[in-house]
């Protein structure tokens, strides 16, 4: 897309300097100028058309722009070669009534062993996710025990803010170590530094190594990832046990899950899909529907394609508003052209061939459509600057707003070509005016 | 003296509707280098279409029409509009200058339609016949600030600036009071003195009178045909002056 708008560019710099490096073409360039200013509103007004429908197109495509991009990159972070298996809560069942009922579901170490068989899967991230208080003295914070292995470090794009993140001797030796997510050893540690602390999830006391950066929401997630508490998975394995009872809004449950997601990257972006597929197809022996396969890539090629659907739809609205344009281009030169009848006449009388007429005036429609093009260039980038500031400061709404660089080079190749476009037929009419007839107009 | 223009039995037919109108019924005259020809006849005589033939800017349905020794009758749109550019001047009533264009720029536009490059020599050119004119201190005036009688003086300067084998004037005190007419009439005298063949279409005796002959046409055939021995000659009749100013200010065409 860049090489076309360097040629754009490239071709609109050569139109120009030749208009004006050619001598006929600087006089005709400056008497269009000079019109211009003559009649500085009606001009104004004919090009408006130009001036909000390239207006439009910038801040649209900016605004657009802005948000597909921001919701790309919440999938991006997700790894497009990567495919994430979760468990899920069946939403069953008329055993519900049943007093102590332990829901069982979900993902096994089966299941993982048979994912691990497959050979475009190289490298696989097991995670037991639970919620769970972490207190520090009469400290405690309602937090979530991630546990895992060290790979999730590279996975999930963890970076430490200090310490360390786990390693493969903590898994081995079940140590009781613990990396606390930015915002956790925030409200657990508001005013000491937690390395080598010690915080209490459930009855066993965990040394912090380290605590994360603080990392942005993955989009659609409600849970808030800086208060994790990420531990080794054989530790959580060892101390929790797999089930886990939860309290919440006064009634108890308990549920026995033995692995919650297992994350796993695919050795090439062609090999996603496919390997997708075979899990599902190993995890369709499950009794319930208790798993889901998550594959980012197909997000990210939806929202590429969303993205790509409105794109046209923009350039369907700039086609439109600058086919209106142009329309009012051509309204104003055929005025034009009839107001300067006489100048026509003259002008064939001192030696203008009807080339030479029909240059001049198409020269003049492409500076009226330049100029609006520039305009509305101009416009556009006012709204895209002004807008997000203003509802920054009066809403506190934040909205994301990417200037294109090939729109701009886009309009303002689409504005000259809507100039030479909708100048031809008034210039043809100018220039086949027989020089008699137009002389002798009042 | 040779001759710079000559048409031999020219007819035009217009067809208007279903009848054919005979606007030029087969006319011929010689011109002579350095002559100042003035034709006249009511409204209808066909002196308008005449002026057209001459100047290129219609065809004849019939006969011959040869300006400085090229036969022009049956030309192409674009090669009339060459031979426009590099053999005639034109004056026109109501000046035609654009509103947009300084005097210089205004000057200049016959150039750009020769294809000259223009340079400073060509911007000297012009400067120099607006001076010539006697406008040197308006140079970059616009048409509006300047009264009618110094914008034909613009339009007579650019009418020059191709350095034409013919200049066609037509009434080109139509719309001037006597006195800036009289003006007008004695530039274009005194451009006459200095060399350069005029033919003006005009309808007052006394615009007629400074011409050195007269033709007269009625119903598109000429009526009469008359030498003016005696022309209204330019009061400060130092014309060797101008003669020079004019052969420098043109040098660069000539030898082009």
């Amino acid at each position: 897309m860049l090489i076309f708008s360097i040629i754009a560019i490239l071709m609109l710099a050569t139109l120009f300097a030749s208009i004006l490096l050619w001598d006929k073409g600087r006089r005709s360039f400056i008497l269009a100028v000079r019109s211009l200013w003559l009649h500085r509103l009606r001009a104004f007004l004919s090009v408006l058309g130009i001036i909000i429908g390239t207006g439009a197109v910038i801040s649209l495509m900016a605004f657009g722009e802005g948000s597909m991009q921001d919701a790309l990159d919440d999938i991006r972070r997700l790894g497009a070669n990567n495919i994430m298996v979760r468990s899920v809560k069946p939403t069953d069942e008329s055993n519900s009534s049943k007093r102590s009922y332990i829901a069982i579901y979900g993902l096994t170490y089966t299941d993982f062993d048979k994912i691990a068989t497959i050979p475009t899967v190289t490298r696989m991230v097991p995670m037991r996710i639970f919620p769970q208080e972490a207190r520090r003295g009469y400290k405690s914070v309602n937090s979530r025990v991630v546990s895992t292995i060290p790979d999730y470090m590279d996975i999930h794009n963890v970076e430490m803010k200090s310490g360390r993140f786990l390693v493969s001797d903590d898994e081995v030796l079940l140590r009781n170590v613990v990396v606390l997510g930015s915002e956790l050893a925030n409200r657990l540690f508001p005013f000491e530094n937690p390395q080598d602390k010690e915080v209490q999830l459930g009855t066993f006391f965990y040394k912090v190594i380290g605590v994360m950066k603080e990392r942005s929401q993955g989009g659609v997630s409600t849970e808030d990832v800086n208060l994790d508490a990420v531990i080794p998975i054989a530790t959580a394995r060892a101390r929790f046990g797999e089930k886990i009872f939860m309290r919440s809004a006064g009634s108890r449950s308990a549920e026995k899950v033995e692995i919650s997601q297992i994350t796993l990257t695919v050795s090439e972006t062609e090999k996603v899909r496919p390997t997708g597929e075979i899990i599902r197809s190993i995890l369709e022996n499950h009794s319930k529907s208790d798993w889901t396969v998550n594959v980012p890539l197909d997000r990210l090629e939806e929202a590429e394609r969303a993205k790509e659907r409105y794109k046209m739809l923009l350039v369907l609205i700039a086609s439109i508003s600058l086919l209106v344009g142009g329309i009012g281009i051509m309204n104003i030169m055929l005025a034009t052209v009839t107001e300067r009848t006489r100048e026509i006449g003259f002008r064939r009388a001192l030696g203008a061939k009807r080339r030479d007429i029909t240059l001049q005036f198409l020269i003049e429609a492409v500076v009226q459509t330049s100029v609006g093009g520039v305009l509305g260039i101009g416009l556009g980038l006012t709204m895209v600057f002004a807008l997000p500031f203003i509802a920054e400061t009066f809403w506190d709404a934040r909205i994301p707003a990417k200037v294109h660089f090939e729109s701009i080079t886009w309009s303002l190749t689409t504005a000259v070509a809507v100039g030479v476009i909708f100048g031809i037929y008034p210039s043809r009419r100018a220039a086949l005016m027989d020089p008699i007839e137009a002389l002798r107009h009042v | 003296m040779a001759s710079v223009l000559k048409i031999i039995d020219l007819a035009k037919v217009y067809a208007l509707e279903s009848v054919m109108v005979y606007a030029l019924k087969g006319v011929s005259i010689e011109v002579e280098e350095g002559d100042f020809v003035a034709l006249m006849g009511p409204s209808g005589s066909g002196k308008s279409t005449l002026l057209n033939l001459l100047g290129c800017l219609d065809r004849p349905s019939n006969g011959q029409y040869f300006l400085a020794g090229q036969d022009v009758a049956r030309m192409e749109d674009d090669q009339l509009s060459d031979i426009r550019s590099r053999y005639l001047g034109f004056i026109f009533q109501q000046y035609n200058l654009l509103p947009q264009y300084t005097v210089v720029e205004n000057i200049e536009i016959p150039l750009l339609y020769q294809g000259a490059k223009l340079s400073s020599a060509t911007t000297d050119r012009c400067t120099g016949l607006a001076r010539l004119v006697g406008l040197g201190n308006r140079l970059d005036h616009r048409p509006m600030q300047l009264s009618g009688g110094q914008q034909q003086r613009v339009a007579i300067a650019r009418s020059l600036v191709n350095d034409p084998a013919v200049i066609l004037a037509d009434e080109p005190t139509g719309n001037l009071d006597s006195r800036t007419s009289d003006e007008i009439m004695q530039l274009l005298s005194k451009l006459n003195e200095a060399g350069k063949t005029i033919i003006m279409v005009t309808h007052e005796n006394d615009i007629a009178s400074w011409a050195k002959r007269v033709i007269r046409m009625r119903d598109g055939v000429i009526e009469s045909d008359v030498r003016n021995d005696k022309p209204t000659v330019a009061i400060d009749g130092d014309t060797t002056t101008l003669q020079t100013e004019l052969l420098e200010s043109l040098v660069l065409n000539r030898n082009k």
